[in-house]
């Protein structure tokens, strides 16, 4: 028979049993529409940890002490990155800029205000590291660093906390006490969930370490290679520097860490491997239920048809055109749960980050690997009762009240 | 004149409990192109197992099968059915017609099988016609009567222009003001020229073939005069 022949009968006869071939399709619907809906938010939340890592400054290294482990045990963070440590590594091959830094949590106050907020002593060359603009006023100059200014580049959000709408530049706050003037707002990076960048403030490391920390110690030293290909061997070039500068023997640990950004990449990436591969899996098994669904109810539309088969066969059927038949109906509704299903999906995909908290990256392949893996859905299990049907023995058939 | 059907010590055995029981007995039986044929007996008779295999519904465990000059004792399913599809066609006690489909596609549904791509509407119209249904096309069964059922299944039957049209039991669900319509298109059709065998319990149909072909216990008892 002419394919157009069978399909229209497959539509027919579905028709005939409307709730029935609905509800087979359900299944088939929800798999294809879970599949390319936890697809999405696996991407989804896999580009918002990408732009996480990358928010944080791209290229970078991050330098620390190593911690002190005595016999096994953790304890406090070690003393020994010094300011000539930093300087020295400006003229290591392939590093761009440098940022020694300190840091640490403190009350800023203005007018009656408190807000908590972390700060960081640090360079100029600390915001473009770390990926912050300047929205208004200026960043510091080597001149506020050599002279040890008491001057701060706020966020955004601790201004709007202790500003409200006001002008910020030159306002003097009180840093632990003491006072510094605001020359400049960084620009909004928006908030991370776990730590708002948003909310910090920025002031020259000299200024930090003498008069608000008491140190002369830096707590890491931040990198940044001229290009991401540099950063395994600036990483690599930086151990050897900095194990001359320890006068660390050969045999015995480093005492520091260099963390490279491309480690933390590394690590999510994985994290979201396996994150996204739960969920697939988990709306896979759905889809596969919806094929059993399938395969049950032409099992029995099957024996509900034996007299039909039977009167085909009579009239010349062969064995192919029932086959074809029966999986015609089967394809159908698979194909139409599968094109459901996709824009159920896709709009999913595109409505879950306005209701929940995930965040989804509509993937395309995934809605045609969940169209193709549907047919295919379909053609295996409209198989087996397809293959019945066909194998009916007219006689049979035809006597089959 | 050409054998339409030429069967040969045809035997067919069914499996009943612990016993064998031979369906077909070693039947043998011609007929001949433009022939009109009763085939009676009792149920259990072996009448029903017969009309299968005439009907290329089944097949013989033994002996020989000749429909319109081919052997089709021994063939494929698959081969059967295109046979059935050229050479044979049926006309059901129950009119078997697919209750989704009108008049028309019912008609137009062996030439499907056939693989017919062109003329396949104007020669199911044609066969509509020949039986006067012309304005029932467009009906599905449950809009048609019994007689107007039966008709369909009649040009059903007589679209694919097969060598034998094989009735079971023609009447046997219409009243008998409508059977005798029926019986009356039948006996037109073999005016006509056709091959028809009809299978049938009632004498007064019976009587009206010039052949009777009588069974019983798998055997044909024909009697005296008759083909």
């Amino acid at each position: 028979m002419l394919f157009w022949t069978i399909v229209k009968v497959g539509v027919k006869s579905l028709w005939a049993n409307k709730l029935r071939s609905f509800l087979a399709m359900l299944g088939i619907i929800i798999g294809v529409a879970s599949v390319i809906a936890m697809l999405a938010i696996g991407a989804g939340s896999r580009k918002e940890m990408m732009t996480m890592i990358t928010s944080r400054g791209s290229n970078m290294l991050t330098i620390s002490p190593e911690q002190v482990s005595q016999s096994g045990v953790t304890g406090g963070t070690r003393q020994n990155l010094t300011v000539a440590d930093a300087q020295a590594m400006l003229g290591v091959e392939g590093v761009q800029r440098v940022a020694p830094v300190v840091s640490g949590n403190m009350q800023i106050k203005f007018r009656g205000k408190n807000q908590p907020t972390p700060v960081a002593g640090c360079t100029s060359t600390y915001l473009p590291i770390r990926s912050f603009e300047i929205e208004s006023g200026r960043c510091f100059s080597d001149a506020d660093e050599e002279s040890r200014t008491r001057v701060a580049v706020l966020g955004p959000a601790t201004v709007e906390k202790l500003f409200g709408v006001d002008d910020p530049l030159n306002q003097i706050i009180k840093i632990k006490g003491l006072n510094f003037r605001v020359i400049g707002v960084t620009k909004a990076k928006g908030d991370q969930g776990w730590f708002n960048p948003d909310n910090q403030a920025f002031i020259p490391y000299t200024t930090a370490m003498d008069q608000l920390f008491g140190t002369t110690y830096l707590r890491e030293i931040n990198i940044q290679a001229t290009t991401a290909e540099e950063l395994k061997p600036v990483q690599e070039r930086l151990t050897a520097l900095l194990r001359r500068r320890h006068k660390l023997l050969d045999g015995m640990e480093d005492d520091f860490r260099i963390r490279n950004q491309a480690d933390f990449i590394a690590m999510a990436n994985q994290m979201n491997q396996t994150f996204t591969l739960l969920l697939g899996s988990i709306a896979s098994i759905s889809l596969l239920v919806g094929g059993i669904g399938i395969m049950n109810i032409m099992l029995v539309t099957v024996t509900e048809r034996t007299r039909e088969i039977g009167i085909r066969k009579a009239i010349g059927a062969t064995e192919k055109s029932i086959m074809h038949q029966f999986l015609a109906e089967t394809l159908i509704i698979s194909g139409a749960g599968g094109l459901i299903g996709s824009l159920a999906g896709i709009g999913l995909a595109l409505v879950l980050p306005t209701f929940t908290p995930f965040k989804t990256d509509l993937q395309w392949t995934s809605v045609l690997m969940a169209l193709i893996f549907s047919g295919g859905v379909g053609i295996f299990f409209g198989w087996y009762p397809a293959r019945r049907a066909a194998q009916l023995v007219p006689v049979e058939a035809l006597r089959y009240e | 004149m050409n054998d339409v059907i030429d069967a040969r010590n045809l035997i067919k055995r069914y499996q009943v409990g612990e016993d064998a029981v031979r369906a077909l007995d070693g039947v043998n039986l011609r007929v001949a192109e433009g022939e009109l044929a009763a085939i009676t007996g009792p149920s259990g008779s072996g009448k029903s197992t017969l009309m299968h295999v005439i009907g290329c519904l089944d097949v013989p465990d033994e002996g020989e099968y000749y429909l319109a000059g081919e052997n089709v004792a021994k063939l494929s399913s698959d081969r059967l059915a295109n046979i059935r599809n050229r050479r044979i066609g049926f006309v059901f006690q129950t009119f078997n017609l697919l209750p989704r489909m009108t008049s028309l596609e019912n008609v137009e549904l062996p030439l499907m099988y056939a693989g017919l791509r062109h003329g396949v509407r104007e020669r199911a119209v044609v066969a509509l016609e020949r039986v006067g249904l012309q304005n029932r096309m467009f009906h599905a069964p449950n809009q048609l009567s019994g007689g107007q059922r039966q008709r369909v299944a009649i040009a059903r039957a007589l679209v694919t222009d097969p060598a034998l049209i094989l009735a079971d039991e023609p009447t046997g669900n219409l009243d008998t003001h409508i059977g005798e319509e029926i019986m009356q298109l039948l006996l037109e059709l073999h005016a006509g020229g056709r091959t028809i065998l009809i299978v049938t319990h009632e004498p007064d149909i019976a009587a009206r073939c010039r052949r009777q072909i009588h069974i019983r216990d798998g055997r044909i008892v024909e009697p005296a005069g008759g083909g």
